[in-house]
């Protein structure tokens, strides 16, 4: 059976994603900081869909452990998904270089460290797919989350190139640009129900957009045009909003 | 997040902060820095039992942690939904032990409300069938209780409506079956005395209810339809339904998109309604084998039926009297025909024994119908109230929305010692409802 790589697999919309994958048959390999936090949905991947589950120990910021988390890995995933990420504390990272740092590192420079990896790995074999979770908070710098959303932008650019490099070698990279979504991250955040995605949306998109082999997919779908309409506002007129 | 919360009577709908959790120590945490906390898993009470100022919901704390297919063992975490479970479970030739009539519920709430299914007069309640569960509670240990370890904790947490924490695991045992499909008879009844001479004929059935016609007079007085079943064995099944004896129907599509304007509710689209329902059996009696799903969850075809009664919401009125009070279920029928509330789908079912602590179920008889809310209810249903009390019965406090506080405490013998109980495991009330302040049950 192929097997899917889950970075970051804690989350609500990796664990959305693990079964929509495990419900297709894929084994899953969950990795996440706290590997024990990874029984239950283990267990559950198991008895709900008959694949096979395991779990692995892997920090996001410890980039210098990556090569060997890889390596560790007793088969080599058909599929890895990128998944985690921190929204961290906007205000806070402005002055405290400690949450900036936390917010650039987990979600730019330890997707960077572990997906060079996982890439030569795919290049070297010419096959494979590679799935990372951005934002659309990428695709322009507000006010209110721009730490965040510029890590998401260099990740989305790293993509981007990435996609480009892999396609001569028979590689696919999805770049996957959520909207709002439903989950413990943005619990404490009044969000609007029509642009507002639940984290099985978000997985059955993820899922058929790496089937189809598409490059981007927005979730939900007019969060492309949404973006395009922002992407456009003259920076003149952009900087005197408050977004 | 501070959100409109409302359980599915849309009554009463208050302003509510919910957050969720995955894992045990997110409860903890929510146990240090709240100081009223009630657990609220899909939803499906009726009434204001898992509403609060703070909300923790359980819907993605849904994992499953063990399913032993040769003993039919079943563990889990307590926001997974009995859909889910019966997703699971029923192609490996297995079924729940109790079943509301919806499978929209989670297992926390199953063992909160304690709930019962058709087969209550020979399966008892959900409670029946638990091996162990695990609670957090008020001074954040977990505690696995059983009817033998801690007994007074999990009689208490078995229809005690999250009071004496957060319910996380429940292991529990399921009913063996050799088919997905169910062998039913429908019979219909001239009235109420011919349906309870039915129900007794009848008792050797497993599964067990009746739609009633309240708002009939007369000598149709209480007519209904009565519905058993059994499990069907494999050489019942028709050809094509032997292709996959073990099959899970498909999911439900039709929905109520929206509120229905109130108005659409009155005596005489009900009793057009009833009079549709009564007149589609022609036959007095039909015998056919049908999916699991229709016999024992018609209404989770329609998804958002509640929307049905209009924004105000409804209330379910839910009783049971003893067995030798037969004449006050006549008393309390003819109220209700004489006022023309009468609501769609009014169910009634016979109890069989049930010995708990607080859980709604014992011998008897139970009557569920639905009133939409509009003025004078409150106080016809205060009426009802009366002549529950009167005969000895109680209220289904998953249903309520509305009991004054003397009625509870004057209907369940085993009230005081639950709430010492609940003292005992919740001492500073962290964990409260709206309901349990209406009902005293926590301090205001």
């Amino acid at each position: 059976m192929p097997t899917v790589l889950i970075l970051g697999a804690g989350s609500d919309m990796a664990i959305a994603i693990a079964r929509q994958f495990a419900g297709e048959k894929y084994d899953i390999q969950l990795a996440a900081r706290n590997a024990g936090s990874l029984n239950a949905l283990q267990q559950d991947l198991q008895i709900r869909c008959h694949v096979k589950a395991s779990v692995f120990s892997f920090d996001a910021t410890d980039f210098n452990s990556h090569a060997a988390f890889y390596a560790g890995l007793p088969v080599k995933p058909d599929i890895t998904v990128c998944v985690f990420g921190y929204l961290g504390d906007q205000e806070k990272a402005q002055s405290d270089w400690t949450e900036a740092a936390r917010i650039i590192n987990t979600n730019y420079t330890g997707a960077v460290s572990i997906l060079n990896i996982v890439a030569d790995d795919y290049a070297a074999r010419g096959t494979g797919t590679i799935i990372g979770i951005s934002s659309v908070a990428g695709e322009r710098g507000r006010q209110s989350n721009y730490i965040y959303g510029s890590a998401k932008a260099g990740f989305t650019a790293y993509l981007s190139g990435l996609r480009n490099r892999l396609f001569h070698k028979g590689v696919h990279v999805l770049s996957v640009q959520p909207g709002f979504v439903y989950t413990r991250m943005t619990e404490n955040l009044t969000l609007p129900p029509l642009l507002t995605a639940q984290p099985q949306q978000v997985a059955t998109a993820v899922y058929k957009a790496a089937k189809a082999k598409k490059n981007t997919v927005y979730t939900k779908w007019f969060w492309r045009y949404i973006m395009l309409i922002i992407k456009s506002i003259p920076e003149s007129i952009f900087k005197k909003l408050k977004l | 997040m501070e959100k409109r919360l409302a359980n599915w009577g849309n009554y009463p709908a208050l302003s509510c902060d919910e957050s969720t959790f995955s894992q045990d120590e997110q409860i903890q945490d929510f146990i240090s820095s709240h100081n009223s906390i009630i657990a609220r898993g899909n939803g499906r009470c009726y009434g204001d039992a898992s509403l609060a100022t703070f909300s923790v919901s359980t819907l993605k704390y849904d994992k499953v942690l063990a399913f032993d297919t040769v003993n039919g063992i079943f563990e889990c975490q307590s926001g997974i939904t009995l859909d889910q479970i019966l997703e699971i479970i029923v192609p490996e030739g297995w079924f729940l032990p109790v079943t509301p009539g919806t499978k929209f519920i989670t297992v926390g709430g199953a063992v909160a409300s304690d709930v019962h299914g058709k087969n209550h007069h020979v399966d008892g309640s959900f409670s029946n069938h638990i091996i162990s569960m695990d609670v957090i509670t008020g001074n954040k240990d977990t505690i696995t209780c059983s009817a033998l370890v801690e007994p007074d904790l999990f009689w208490a947490t078995c229809g005690g409506m999250g009071l004496t924490g957060i319910i996380t695991r429940v292991r529990f045992y399921l009913k063996k079956i050799e088919t997905a499909y169910i062998k039913q008879k429908q019979i219909k009844a001239r009235n109420l005395e011919d349906l309870i001479r039915l129900f007794e004929e009848y008792n050797k059935y497993t599964y067990s209810m009746a739609w009633i016609d309240c708002l009939k007079k007369g000598d149709s007085f209480g007519r209904g339809i009565l519905i058993v079943g059994e499990h069907a064995t494999a050489d019942q099944l028709s050809d094509s339904q032997r292709k996959d004896i073990l099959k899970v129907p498909g999911k439900g599509k039709l929905t109520v998109p929206f509120n229905l304007p109130s108005f659409i509710l009155n005596t005489f689209t009900v009793k057009a309604f009833n009079w549709l329902y009564y007149n589609k059996n022609t036959k007095r009696e039909i015998n056919n084998v049908v999916s699991y799903e229709p016999f024992f969850y018609p209404l989770d075809a329609i998804l958002h039926w509640n929307r049905g009664y209009g924004k105000a919401g409804f209330v379910q009125y839910q009783f049971v009297l003893p067995l030798e009070k037969k004449d006050g279920l006549v008393k309390i029928l003819q109220r209700i025909s004489d006022k023309g509330l009468g609501s769609f789908l009014a169910v009634l079912k016979v109890f069989g024994k049930q010995e708990s602590l607080i859980s709604f179920p014992m011998e008897g008889y139970t009557l569920a119908l639905d009133f939409p809310v509009r003025k004078g209810l409150f106080e016809f249903l205060d009426e009802l109230d009366a002549i529950v009390l009167q005969y000895g019965g109680r209220l289904y406090l998953s249903k309520d929305a509305r009991m004054k506080q003397e009625v509870f405490w004057n209907s369940y013998p085993n009230a005081q010692k639950f709430a010492a109980i609940v003292k005992t495991y919740n001492g500073d009330q962290v964990f409260r409802s709206v309901q349990s302040d209406r009902l005293l049950l926590t301090e205001k």
